[in-house]
């Protein structure tokens, strides 16, 4: 834990605060992240954790709280500067979010086209088919994201967020719906990325192997704060009835 | 009490949201970036993809329409006025609004259920983070490429129409097409086919903005798309008549008549 808090963190997160009407999901969350590590936000479903990521995106406007990335606060971004730092974040949606009406290839093209104006054919060649080439699943170009399995679908999607090379990855709930050995290669294909570009990354997750296997640090969430938070031994050998029913 | 006006409540507030969102339209609509692409993109899959059933459709009109009138124009002795009332009738009444109701049907509902999924599996939201305006490439180009294309889609229908009643005409008498286009274009005039022209933009218009404002605040996963392109339906049949009347009372204001 001191190695981690020694270095400059790449996100923080302070007294955030999110409700949709009465629901407070995000009340006071705190949570840095520091270049090159795994964080796993863990929580019931309906806690409010991919409220959380996507608050950090400006998808959702947060109702008090400072996030900053790479030393810029999110909150006060114009549009321009705010698309700029989206460009360094890459965002696994739960469901892929591949867009139908386009193949694997403009699916990987249209990032780049909106971030890279002046970017040719050649680059963008190479660029897509060294993302693919990431996620095991070159000679995919043509295919249409209705003819994809799952685990395709989420490779894809991480490849889609690899082809800007972001330097901070969010993954919301990356392994739901696959089956175990899909899961676990989607797992692989996470601490790849992470050792392969050095990415910080927030992986919002409930499912145990995921949290066990890509890990650094383990951050509880609880009634919309950080409830704790250490590695998945530390946390698996806790006591507390709260921490342990995650584990049981 | 307050179930009574709970429908008039939805309704004016379904009305706001409408309004607030063609408001948005115009103010993110005439700004850069373009997305001309997009909008090329759009008005082929609006335009072309609707142009058979839409031909088809108005050829059938035509034909319909001419058959049905002679019985009652041959009673009242005007058997030869039956091409020049007919084609007067199709161009600045039946073809725009069968037209619309058809665009209404196909791409009202199309832009709703296809919006409307791409809401509910995050794609807009992916969209956002790629660094794209969902607004101005999703629904700014849509309503764009309606508004055109319902138009051209109108006076294609028109021409289909008028051939269909040729046929139409046909089948009772004998009239070579040479005086049958004299006489339609005899009665013909300009101020019969520019409103037509001109309310079939508000038709386009009015069309996308719903199917869009429908699918663009879907909620409740895959069920909400299924609501969203019905109501997409249900609500643009009902502008395109609103339309309609407010046309019809501007052009007999403004002497079209």
């Amino acid at each position: 834990m001191n190695t981690t808090e020694t270095r400059e963190p790449v996100v923080i997160i302070q007294n955030l605060k999110k409700s949709f009407g009465d629901n407070h999901v995000l009340n006071d969350f705190n949570l840095n992240v520091y270049k090159g590590e795994n964080v796993v936000v863990l929580g019931r479903s309906g806690t409010g954790k991919s409220v959380l990521i996507k608050c950090l995106v400006r998808l959702l406007d947060a109702d008090e709280g400072e996030m900053k990335v790479f030393g810029m606060s999110i909150t006060d971004l114009k549009h321009k500067e705010l698309d700029d730092i989206r460009a360094k974040i890459g965002f696994l949606f739960q469901s892929s979010a591949l867009y139908d009406s386009m193949t694997v290839r403009e699916n990987l093209e249209f990032p780049l086209r909106r971030h890279k104006h002046k970017i040719s054919k050649q680059e963008v060649d190479a660029l897509i088919k060294t993302a693919l080439e990431n996620v095991a699943l070159a000679g995919t170009e043509a295919m249409m994201p209705a003819e994809l399995s799952g685990g395709m679908k989420k490779r894809i999607g991480i490849a889609r967020m690899l082809i800007l090379n972001p330097e901070v990855m969010l993954y919301d709930e990356p392994t739901t719906g696959l089956d175990p050995i899909t899961g676990r290669e989607i797992n692989h294909l996470m601490l790849e990325v992470q050792r392969k570009f050095n990415t910080s990354s927030i992986i919002i997750s409930h499912d145990m192997n995921c949290v066990r296997r890509t890990a650094n640090r383990v951050v509880v969430l609880i009634n919309g704060k950080c409830y704790a938070e250490g590695t998945y031994d530390e946390l698996k050998n806790s006591n507390d009835k709260n921490i342990k029913q995650f584990f049981d | 009490m307050t179930k009574t006006f709970e429908p008039l409540k939805s309704f004016f507030s379904e009305v706001g949201g409408i309004s607030i969102f063609a408001g948005r339209f115009f103010r993110e609509g005439f700004l850069p970036p373009y997305e001309f692409n997009e909008l090329l993109r759009q008005s082929f899959e609006i335009g072309y993809r609707t142009l058979t059933l839409v031909g088809v459709t108005g050829f059938i009109m035509g034909l319909v329409i001419t058959i049905q009138s002679h019985p009652s124009m041959e009673a009242f002795g005007t058997e030869s006025w039956l091409p020049s009332v007919v084609s007067v009738s199709l161009v600045r009444e039946i073809v725009p609004v069968i037209t619309a109701l058809i665009c209404a049907g196909k791409i009202g509902s199309g832009i709703g259920a296809e919006l409307g999924s791409m809401n509910v599996t995050e794609q807009i939201d992916a969209m956002e983070v790629s660094g794209t305006n969902p607004f101005k490439y999703l629904i700014v180009t849509r309503v764009i490429a309606t508004t055109l294309m319902l138009p051209i889609l109108v006076i294609l229908a028109d021409t289909i129409s008028l051939y269909g009643a040729f046929i139409g005409v046909n089948m009772k008498q004998v009239i070579s097409f040479n005086l049958y286009t004299n006489q339609i274009f005899e009665k013909l005039s300009f101020s019969d086919v520019l409103p037509s022209i001109i309310k079939s933009f508000f038709f386009g218009f009015g069309i996308a903005v719903i199917g869009c404002y429908k699918g663009y605040y879907t909620r409740n996963g895959t069920e909400g798309v299924g609501r969203a392109a019905n109501s997409s339906v249900v609500v643009s049949t009902f502008v395109v008549f609103i339309i309609d009347l407010l046309a019809a009372q501007i052009a007999d204001i403004l002497h079209f008549t």
